[in-house]
């Protein structure tokens, strides 16, 4: 009993690690976000739900910096912060793997899994000549594939656009994984992925959660969503139509929920946090922090 | 991402080795998809031999010498029309740049005009350059302009800056300073004459060969052509890597200027009305796709030389240099047809 009360004291106690306040996105006469609300408590993982259309991938690219809102706040720890392009929210540690990938097709695996953050040789060769350490990038690349059971991939030095869809989603993963140190964002991760390999995606969530990273979910798949969701926010005509639990919840009518068939109170629209973070909260060893820093 | 089972691993290989066996053009539009500058040198090669065959003074040392001074001007200012072409751009205007620039630079150093020292006439091309390349990539990422657009436009610009500041006059050759003769300077290899201007070109092509395959900045040039929404949403500054092109081809394209006052013994308003094209027709036949992202500058040096290969072998063998135009127009619609062709290929 006594554990109960403990717990929820320490819930309340949290502030969200990303937040969004009244996000307003328009493209000419199509509103994407209609002051959408969006809260990621810590440790947690957050799914985000609903139909095509709804807003999802526009929400998460206010809060990534791939869009920047025409109105509304992000905050970040609980404080404001103005992420003008997707490298400012990558400096602050929030990773994101995009609806359209965004790989570069003609470039190799580990090109891709560094765009941007490219490590250069050591000594004068790294220094004056500015010389990638393609080798060591391409070591690392593979030691994360590795460690995130990613096995189809063993050349890293081969171009994407060989690769299948799945392959590609893969390496979109283990670039957010590897350097992702406060947040990390999927979505629709497992959209072109089969049925062992969408579970192993689900198992980087499970991993990446035990390890204190908060992650957002996107997607489609309900048994995922209800299999691994702490919480699931339901987006609705650009805005949060509901926040529940998979516990609390059926997916029967979460799907109600989704398409307006039921109306959800008010006040069950901005549940709070309900999973205490793990312990080992802070950074995850991925083999390639050095490189994120 | 899930290791496959032994079963349908098998089935797999079986299958993919069944189409390899069914299409060996398959398997050579992959490998041209990994080495794109393999074409134009099988290209060089074959031109190199016809030529060789059917016209008895083309292969000598002496010749061979000849095609590279000719290929110095439009190699050199064709690795700047590479870099812009990598980013899925194009500069229409880089002749008239490397015009107005060696006329800058002429003109600066005449005793009757500023009188500047060779070597700050030089300095002073080096800036101006720089700064229309500045101004060209200004134009297509602040106002978003399609770079055909801006570069057409700029071309006009520059021809008539250069019409305007060189009033019609030729600077002629003892007119010129010594130092912007350098690269003119011939040395003799046992038969082989090399330029100056041959060395400083090919040194530019080491260096950005290097700098395109070994540099993040290299990567981020492909990156921003291949797609330049995911170049963006990993993290690129997409307008940056833009501008920092179109920088950097304004330099090269001043350092061709100098190759071009070498070349001509002199800087004429009128010299290299077709660098524009040529410089393009380079990159293009050089296997470097005009949709960005895919391209060698090596290519590119192949390209220019053919072009070189197929005018001198024209002229020694006694044919009409019609025959150039119409060579050389194949080869592009061929190259282009090709690099449409490979960039369906899938390992
Ligand atoms: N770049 C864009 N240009 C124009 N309309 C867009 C753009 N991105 C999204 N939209 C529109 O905004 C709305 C929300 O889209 P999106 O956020 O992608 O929804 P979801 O991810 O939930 O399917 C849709 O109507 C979509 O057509
Ligand atoms: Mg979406």
């Amino acid at each position: 009993m006594s554990t109960q009360t403990e717990m929820s004291s320490e819930l309340s106690k949290l502030t969200p690690v990303l937040e969004g306040i009244g996000l307003v996105k328009t493209y000419g006469r199509v509103v994407a976000l209609d002051g959408a609300d969006f809260a990621l408590y810590p440790g947690e993982v957050l799914a985000v739900i609903g139909d095509n259309g709804a807003g999802k991938s526009s929400m998460i690219k206010a809060l990534s910096g791939a869009e920047v809102p025409d109105r509304g706040t992000v905050k970040l720890d609980g404080q404001e912060v103005t992420f003008t392009r997707p490298g400012d929210a990558k400096a602050a540690g929030i990773e994101t793997v995009y609806q359209t990938l965004a790989v570069s097709p003609a470039l190799d695996i580990a090109t891709n899994m560094f765009l941007g953050r490219e490590e250069r040789k050591a000594g004068v060769l790294g220094s004056v000549f500015r010389m990638l350490d393609g080798s060591g990038m391409r070591r690392k690349a593979k030691e994360q594939m590795s460690s995130l059971g990613i096995g189809t991939l063993q050349n890293m030095g081969q171009s994407v656009e060989t690769l299948s869809g799945g392959q590609r989603q893969a390496v979109s993963v283990a670039r957010a994984a590897a350097f992702g140190h406060k947040v990390i964002i999927l979505d629709e991760p497992t959209a072109a992925l089969g049925v062992r390999e969408s579970a192993q995606v689900l198992q980087l969530i499970k991993n990446l959660r035990d390890k204190g990273m908060p992650v957002i979910l996107i997607s489609h798949n309900m048994p995922q969503v209800f299999e691994v969701a702490d919480r699931i926010h339901v987006q609705r005509l650009g805005k949060r139509g509901a926040v529940i639990t998979p516990q609390t919840v059926t997916i029967t009518d979460v799907v109600a929920i989704m398409t307006g068939a039921l109306q959800v109170p008010v006040e069950e629209q901005t549940l709070g946090p309900v999973r205490v973070p793990a312990k080992t909260a802070g950074p995850i060893k991925t083999g390639l922090e050095e490189a994120a820093g | 991402m899930v290791s496959e089972t032994t079963a349908t691993s098998a089935g797999y290989d079986a299958a993919e080795e069944f189409l390899g066996r069914q299409s060996g053009l398959q398997r050579l539009q992959t490998i041209l998809h990994g080495y794109p500058w393999l074409s134009p040198a099988s290209v060089l090669v074959v031109a190199t031999l016809i030529f060789a065959f059917v016209a008895p003074n083309f292969a000598t040392l002496g010749n061979f010498g000849t095609i590279t001074q000719q290929t110095a001007v439009i190699g050199t200012l064709a690795i700047g029309q590479t870099l812009i072409i990598l980013t899925a751009g194009i500069d229409l205007s880089c002749g008239a740049i490397m015009v107005f620039t060696s006329m800058v630079i002429a003109k600066t150093a005449m005793e009757s005009d500023l009188n500047l020292p060779g070597g700050l006439a030089l300095l002073l091309g080096l800036v101006v350059g720089g700064l229309a390349g500045f101004a060209n990539g200004l134009l297509i990422t602040r106002l978003n302009l399609p770079p055909f657009i801006v570069t057409l436009g700029t071309l006009g610009i520059f021809t008539s800056l250069t019409l305007l500041y060189a009033t019609g006059r030729t600077v002629r050759n003892r007119e010129l300073a010594p130092e912007l003769k350098w690269l003119g300077k011939g040395l003799d290899l046992g038969g082989f004459t090399i330029t100056t201007g041959v060395l400083v070109m090919l040194g530019l092509y080491a260096v950005f060969a290097y700098v395109l395959r070994y540099t993040a900045w290299g990567s981020h040039v492909y990156a921003v052509g291949d797609d330049p929404d995911a170049a963006r949403l990993a993290g690129i500054q997409v307008n940056k890597v833009l501008l920092s092109v179109y920088t950097v081809a304004g330099f090269i394209f001043a350092i061709a200027a100098w190759v071009l006052i070498g070349r001509v013994n002199a800087a004429s308003p009128n010299s290299g009305i077709d660098a524009n094209l040529d410089s393009i027709t380079a990159v293009v036949i050089g296997g470097t796709s005009l949709f960005g992202g895919r391209g060698r500058v090596v290519g590119t040096l192949i390209g220019a030389l053919i072009v070189s290969v197929v005018e001198s072998g024209l002229s020694i063998a006694g044919l009409d240099q019609a025959y150039k135009r119409l060579a050389i127009g194949m080869l592009i619609i061929i190259a282009v047809a090709a690099d449409q062709w490979i960039r369906r290929a899938r390992a």
